[in-house]
């Protein structure tokens, strides 16, 4: 069935029939959600009452508090980024290294070691803030109750958040890193040190530019993953609730026209976020 | 790098960061979470080792079941993903040219910009009795009141599906496109039809990316929580509700633990004969 | 050690497990000259280049260039410049960039270094290419970007690994003529690593012939074509007919041998222990070959084969022929003086003696 195939009319359009209605099917949800942001109504339900902006910019003296007044919100964004920002930076340093590691290097039990650092993919993420936070808070327990020290830093809150987001994120960093790492030639550098270079100028001035789009990449993907998580997160998460999980609680209480706009700022953001990488890699 | 000296310290310099992220954040918590799930707490400050919240997971119907439908429903959701997703990766890797193909393969990405929380808000919106789907039907005039949708298995497999697309996709679209189409003239050349080539040739050159995209679409579905909680009804209740219970609501960390262990079991175990049943490694379909 | 060498090894050695990739050896390389280490893959002639380079090192064995011993300086230290087989272009940077490079490490001053990458470009043939990206470039003007790469730093010496193996057919026989008139006008050594024959015979001053980690003769061309020291050399320098049959006997240095079907063919000895009763190899050159009648130039050596099929190429036209269940070439005149061949026809082919070698077999 390639194009090369001969196919019958009837198959053709039933299956471009197929597609449509997938494609429907996968924007709709995001369609109905961006649209009810802008709908004059309570509910983010029919009929349509007309366009506001209200939900983004109402101060609440009318009974409405859009998402910029919206104080709750607001923090729950800011931790976010806090917690995406060290997720991010962490997760990247460590994909670089490890992608040099398994790459580049040579050495006994290699394989073995590349089946544990895939092994974060293939746990569920509940299960990856249930052990860490059994682990940690659980040692917090016991430290304050044998020696009376607290070690609040162990304690469910934003630092449990972003351990808990490294753990898988770093796989993901370290897989898009290493794949571009491996479609580097080692040639490159030993041209760079024919040519004068000492190994670590030869690092900085040749393999590091190459790997440049993929850190971008591995970056933008480590940041929206951990601002979009939820099941790892809401285990660990304390008094600071991070967006997701403020979100989960609003919607919990019953859902107004401000989540749709948030969902939207969100979906915006990321949107430029992806579009901003791509065109990072296409420019190489 | 030119001396074995050299090698050895950037070695360990590099293994370092590996093996404490690893060790750390990885294999060490979850022995501890093993080891918790077997604690019986006796007071507040007395523990002793015994399998009581095994005990229970076997003896209270409600664990099991719940344990028993949420695997269930996690693979039917699995293939009913791959089946779906199957005819569209197809046409993107092998029928769509330039730039169609670009952006049919961008499209399929673009919902996974949002969250899972936002995507199935979305979906909270079409289907619940105040919902999209509801006021058409009655525009329509197909129905006389508001049909509540929402909160029901297919409504959560609905949801679950969608979330796992993307994950199902691009996995197939990464090793159909890189099938040689001669492969596919090469079969009905020498005589095969629509079936035969399907079954002989396609599905076994796509089986990295199938398997691939099944594990991750079953291990997300498996350990989904939002879609389940807020599209399933009250009596749909999926097994990490049950660990999120156990450890914010009732704060028994060890039968926690213990459900938390028996998940890991259940997704490693499926993982495991995924990977069994279909020949390949994991390296091969992750890395 | 004499000073006018640029480059001097002396019993270099290098094993990987048992295999020894490089087995003793010594060389020289005169200032100013073009030489190639000519072998087949697998010879160690990479290794030898990386050793060079500093890449590797040997297992024992000195390295000298310009009389300093090179043996523990890195390579970033060295005064040796490469060419890698693969060009290996910094995908990351412009075509300025990448000449650049070498005199930034060196820390020579921007205005000084745009000056000489406008320089060596201008040399090659690539004026004002500084700002493309090595991508864009063809094949040809890449390999022209790593030479300048290399040649804007002056090196001592230029390692150059199989370079042209990566272009199309006509662009390597017109980069092999280049790179000759490229050496001569900077008068930098070269030592360039082939297993092409006809790229080192037409580009060196020497050529040496490796095989097995050893070097088989060390040559100008013509003195390697015309004058081979060792069967493999014989064999791997151009085209040879090779026929093995038992030494009758040795007079004045020409050795009859007698062949598998009974006939007898002479040449000239070319190597030690060939002696009457021994088993050895004759090899002669198709241009060698002549197609006679029964008129025989005096002192000419014949023999009787039989026609499988004629080739025609051009001015390099031959005669495929079986002697035996041995093949042989024989080149046919230029002129189509031939004699019409027929297949299965019997045709007799006759040489000067002094321009056959004969060489004691190994073990038969």
């Amino acid at each position: 069935m390639i194009r090369s195939v001969p196919r019958s009319r009837l198959f053709d359009s039933l299956y471009l029939a197929y597609l449509v209605a997938f494609f429907v099917y996968l924007a709709l949800p995001l369609l109905v959600t961006a649209a009810f942001a802008f709908n004059d109504s309570p509910f983010p339900s029919l009929p349509w009452q007309g366009f506001t902006l209200d939900w983004y910019l109402a101060d609440g003296s009318a009974g409405r508090t859009g998402l910029f007044h919206d104080d709750g919100l607001l923090g729950a964004l800011w931790v976010s980024v806090q917690i995406a920002f060290w997720v991010t930076l962490a997760s990247v340093a460590l994909g670089c290294v490890n992608a040099v590691l398994f790459e580049r290097l040579q050495f006994r039990g290699k394989e073995f070691l590349y089946l544990l650092m895939l092994l974060p993919l293939v746990i569920p993420g509940v299960i990856l803030g249930v052990s860490i936070l059994v682990f940690y808070s659980g040692m917090a327990n016991d430290v304050s109750r044998l020696w009376g020290l607290e070690l609040d830093v162990f304690r469910p809150g934003m630092t449990l958040v972003v351990m808990g987001q490294v753990t898988f994120i770093t796989t993901l960093a370290t897989l898009v890193i290493g794949a571009r790492l491996r479609k580097f030639d080692p040639q490159l550098e030993e041209a760079a040190l024919n040519l004068g270079a000492t190994p670590l100028v030869a690092w900085f001035t040749v393999t590091l530019p190459w790997l440049m789009p993929s850190i971008f990449g591995a970056a933008a993907m480590a940041f929206l993953m951990s601002f979009e998580n939820f099941n790892t997160t809401v285990m660990l998460t304390g008094s600071d609730t991070p967006l997701t999980v403020a979100l989960f609680n609003r919607l919990r209480e019953g859902s107004t026209p401000v989540l749709n706009a948030v969902a939207l700022f969100l979906m915006v953001v990321s949107a430029l976020l992806a579009l901003l990488t791509m065109r990072q890699s296409q420019g190489r | 790098m030119t001396s074995s000296a050299a090698g050895r310290l950037s070695l360990w310099l590099l293994l370092t960061p590996f093996v404490l992220w690893i060790l750390l954040l990885v294999l060490v918590p979850h022995l501890q979470m093993l080891r918790v799930s077997f604690q019986v707490r006796e007071s507040w400050d007395s523990l002793s080792w015994g399998l009581d919240q095994y005990q229970n997971f076997f003896s209270e119907a409600y664990y099991w079941r719940t344990f028993v439908r949420t695997g269930v429903m996690s693979l039917f959701t699995t293939f009913l993903t791959l089946l779906i997703a199957f005819p569209i990766a197809w046409y993107i890797a092998k029928m769509a040219r330039g730039r169609a193909k670009g952006i049919l393969f961008l499209a399929c990405l673009i919902p996974f910009w949002a969250s899972e929380l936002v995507r199935t808000y979305g979906w909270m919106i079409l289907l619940r009795e105040s919902g999209l789907f509801s006021a058409w039907l009655q525009a329509l005039g197909w129905v006389d009141g508001p049909v509540e949708m929402l909160y029901n298995d297919v409504a959560v497999i609905v949801g679950l599906v969608y979330n796992g697309l993307l994950f199902m996709v691009v996995p197939l679209v990464t090793t159909l496109d890189g099938m040689d189409e001669n492969l596919v003239e090469a079969g009905y050349d020498l005589g095969g039809g629509h079936a035969t080539v399907l079954r002989e040739i396609v599905v076994p050159w796509a089986m990295p990316g199938v398997v691939s995209g099944c594990i991750v679409v079953f291990m997300l579905t498996l350990g989904s929580y939002l879609t389940p909680v807020l599209m399933g009804g009250k009596d749909s209740a999926w097994f990490t509700e049950q660990i999120f219970t156990q450890f914010i609501t009732r704060f028994n960390w060890e039968q926690g633990a213990a459900l938390g262990v028996l998940l890991l079991f259940l997704s490693s175990l499926m993982v495991w004969l995924g990977l069994k049943l279909s020949g390949q490694s994991l390296r091969k379909v992750m890395g | 050690m004499t000073t006018a060498s640029d480059l001097s090894c002396h019993g270099l050695v290098r094993r990987f497990g048992r295999q020894s990739a490089v087995d003793h050896i010594s060389l020289d390389v005169p200032a100013g000259t073009f030489f190639s280490i000519l072998g087949p893959s697998g010879c160690g002639k990479t290794t030898l280049l990386r050793l060079l380079a500093g890449f590797d090192k040997p297992d024992a064995g000195d390295i000298h260039i310009r009389g300093q011993r090179m043996n523990d300086v890195p390579p970033n230290r060295r005064p040796v410049n490469m060419v890698f087989q693969h060009l290996a272009l910094f995908p990351t940077m412009s075509v300025g960039d990448n000449i650049a490079y070498g005199l930034k490490r060196r820390k020579v001053a921007s205005a000084e270094r745009n000056k000489r990458v406008a320089k060596v470009l201008e040399q090659v043939g690539l004026p004002g290419l500084e700002h493309r990206n090595p991508q864009e470039l063809s094949g040809g003007q890449r390999q022209r970007v790593a030479l300048a790469r290399c040649l804007v730093l002056e090196p001592t010496l230029l390692l150059l690994d199989e370079p042209l193996g990566a272009l199309d057919l006509k662009l390597r026989e017109q980069m092999k003529i280049e790179l000759k008139h490229l050496q001569k006008q900077f008068g930098t050594t070269f030592v360039y690593i082939t297993h092409d024959q006809s790229e080192a015979m037409v580009m060196s001053d020497q050529v040496a012939v490796m095989k097995n980690g050893r070097f088989d003769q060390v040559a100008p061309p013509e003195d390697l074509y015309r004058e081979p020291a060792t069967p493999f050399v014989a064999g791997f320098v151009g085209d040879n007919n090779q026929l093995v049959g038992e030494v009758v006997s040795v007079r004045d240095n020409l050795a009859e041998i007698r062949l598998e079907d009974g006939e007898v063919v002479r040449g000239r000895v070319a190597s030690g222990g060939v002696k009457a009763g021994g088993r050895a190899e004759l090899y002669v050159r198709p241009e060698s070959l002549v197609l006679t009648g029964d008129a025989l130039n005096e002192g000419y050596s014949a023999m009787q084969a039989r026609v499988r099929t004629t080739l025609f190429d051009g001015a390099n036209s031959r005669v495929e022929a079986a002697k035996g269940d041995q093949p042989v070439y024989a080149r046919l005149p230029q002129d189509g003086s031939a004699p019409r061949l027929t297949t299965d026809g019997i045709i007799r082919l006759a040489w000067d003696p002094m321009l056959a070698r004969v060489f004691a077999a190994g073990n038969p």
